[in-house]
């Protein structure tokens, strides 16, 4: 159970109660608007308190929560998308949608990781995990993005690259490495944004890039805390304790150097006003790829080279 | 065994080995060690790989002289790991058991008479994890033997990405990528060597991205473990999945070699790579005379 969805029970609660004085103290004689304020300030107090300071594991939760804006929420918030399919070899992964789109005007490749929506949708989009024609999709388009000098923005949101027996028999490991290899040649701006879970190997595919932002509650992780706590004492339910260890949160990140800029949620997070955030998400990517737009090919590849060269350095 | 080995292991440290009995984890067999490494650490009853010092490999494939780089990296603590012991006293086990600074040894040498850059990751340090220190030494490996304009060999054992040192471990994925990509572009020729096992991180970037993927026979290769698929997939995997020779079939590399001619297999290749010298000029920077009569070049 998504501990966050735990915690917005007791608030919507007294959201519902809320709105239902409200309701009522139009039609009745005696005054409710102390009773609608108390309660309000309440409902205010709370909120800050649950949500003012959340721990590594909360913040895991809150973006896997279900309302949480996903991938195709971003695309639908562009000026225009057009959407490209396939890997040209066998088939159409749907856990990476991908294509041509104007983003404030600016013509782009974008990509984006998508977990889906409803139950249907998520099956068909294996829950956001990338197969290997996922990778080779977006190693094609990245290759198109080279080739006509369109600047990539990719969004990050998956649990990790597929683990089944097609993806091993079509060679994850080989798609992901072509992917990255080919994000690190390609002659273009890379803006990459983790919108919700960073999952290890198959979120770095699609994050190899010269600018590097984050959503504030989003988590980008080597290992998911289930897995890292299965692993460490045996035991998945020790994952908040892993979640902690992991240091995967934002503000870790962003210390570590391997973020480059965060960008803050409504409190009770992203999902409290979708919109607003998916465009202060679209306004920062903007400003990223206008910030990179004149520089000059050789020195951007150069830039992104000393990057990730730093990273971990001892 | 070479000035170098000799040096960097101590002789002490051979003695106390020079006299054990080993058992094959496959059959069982009963193996005298120092005949288990004069075949190679083959297992003469069943032909079962043991997974290789990285020292015992480097002198596998190396002519004579190996001068190593990057051997003073040691790996800090920057999350300051803690799980049942602390991350440190992990390396510093680790360190003893394998008599090894960190996962990977590389260094420069001759195979068959062409000066390479080798890479040799070691399974046991930190199951050949690949944190900080693993990801730097790859890519000065590549970096400095892109100045050298030889070739680079690296044969990879790798449980993945260092859990210990969390993202910034995640984060040597694209940094050898970076490497790697610069190197083959300065038209130099990378091969791979797959060994027992090469899975997650290290599959999924630089050891997926040669020129040439050799593998071991029988190594198991892949990107998600065997248990993790099991576990998604609610059902026991069949035996030959993620061997070499499954991935041989499946067309993701390019040759399965048995450790006994891994070197022959290599020094050919190296034969290959450098082209016909008319050819060159369309590829920037590579000297193309400079390995015309190699020492065991095939007839």
């Amino acid at each position: 159970m998504n501990v966050i969805v735990e915690r917005e029970k007791g608030l919507l609660e007294l959201e519902g109660r809320i709105a239902d004085l409200r309701k009522h103290s139009a039609d009745q004689p005696v005054d409710l608007s102390n009773e609608i304020t108390a309660l309000e300030d309440k409902y205010a107090q709370i909120l800050r308190e649950i949500f003012g300071s959340l721990t590594p594991w909360q913040r895991v939760n809150m973006a896997r929560h279900p309302k949480r804006p996903i991938g195709s929420d971003y695309l639908a918030a562009l000026d225009v998308f057009d959407e490209l399919h396939g890997d040209r070899h066998f088939r159409d992964d749907l856990a990476v949608i991908a294509g041509f789109a104007k983003l404030r005007g600016r013509r782009v490749m974008v990509m984006a990781q998508e977990k889906g929506r409803d139950f249907k949708d998520k099956v068909r989009r294996n829950f956001g995990s990338a197969s290997p024609e996922g990778y080779r999709k977006v190693k094609r388009l990245t290759q198109l993005a080279g080739h006509l000098g369109l600047p990539i923005v990719t969004f990050i949101d998956t649990s990790g690259a597929d683990p089944g027996i097609s993806s091993e028999e079509h060679a994850q490991a080989e798609a992901i490495a072509s992917a990255l290899a080919t994000m690190a040649d390609v002659p273009t701006p890379i803006v990459a944004t983790v919108i919700g879970e960073g999952g290890s190997g198959g979120a770095l595919a699609l994050g190899l890039a010269d600018r590097v932002i984050m959503l504030e509650h989003s988590v980008y992780s080597v290992a998911s805390p289930e897995g890292a706590a299965a692993i460490l004492w045996g035991e998945s339910a020790k994952a908040d304790e892993a979640a902690a260890r992991l240091r995967l949160t934002s503000d870790d990140l962003r210390d570590f150097g391997i973020v480059d800029e965060v960008i803050p949620e409504p409190i009770g997070g992203a999902h409290r006003d979708a919109q607003g955030t998916i465009s202060s998400v679209l306004d920062a990517v903007d400003a990223a790829l206008e910030g990179l737009r004149h520089t000059p090919i050789p020195l951007l590849l150069d830039r992104r080279y000393a990057k990730f060269r730093r990273i971990g350095n001892v | 065994m070479p000035e170098w080995l000799r040096i960097r292991r101590g002789d002490e440290a051979l003695g106390e080995d020079a006299a054990q009995w080993t058992k094959c984890p496959k059959c069982g067999e009963m193996l005298y060690r120092p005949e288990l490494a004069a075949s190679l650490y083959v297992c003469k009853n069943c032909g079962h790989n043991f997974r290789m010092h990285a020292f015992d490999r480097i002198s596998m494939l190396i002519d004579s002289d190996f001068v190593e780089i990057g051997a003073d990296l040691i790996p800090g603590d920057p999350l300051e790991w803690v799980d049942k012991v602390p991350y440190p006293q992990k390396l510093e086990r680790d360190r003893e058991k394998s008599q090894l600074s960190e996962g990977v040894v590389c260094g420069f040498g001759a195979i068959g008479g062409f000066p390479v850059a080798l890479g040799v990751m070691d399974f046991n340090f930190r199951g050949g994890t690949m944190g900080t220190v693993v990801g730097e030494r790859i890519a000065l490996l590549f970096e400095a033997a892109r100045e050298r304009k030889v070739p680079c060999i690296v044969c990879t054992a790798s449980g993945g990405a260092r859990m210990e040192e969390g993202m910034l471990a995640l984060m040597q994925m694209a940094k050898t990528t970076l490497a790697v990509r610069r190197f083959i572009a300065g038209g130099n020729f990378y091969i791979s060597v797959l060994t027992d096992p090469t899975t997650g991180g290290v599959s999924a970037s630089f050891a997926f991205q040669a020129d040439v993927i050799v593998a071991e026979a029988k190594a198991s290769i892949g990107f998600a473990g065997r248990r993790v698929i099991e576990q998604t997939i609610r059902q026991k995997l069949p035996d030959n999945f993620q061997t070499a020779e499954f991935l041989l079939e499946k067309g993701a590399i390019d040759m399965v070699v048995k450790r006994p001619d891994l070197r022959a297999t290599l020094i050919r290749l190296l034969d290959y790579a450098a082209g016909d010298p008319a050819h060159r000029s369309g590829r920037n920077g590579k000297a193309a005379v400079a390995h015309e009569t190699p020492e065991e070049a095939p007839a």
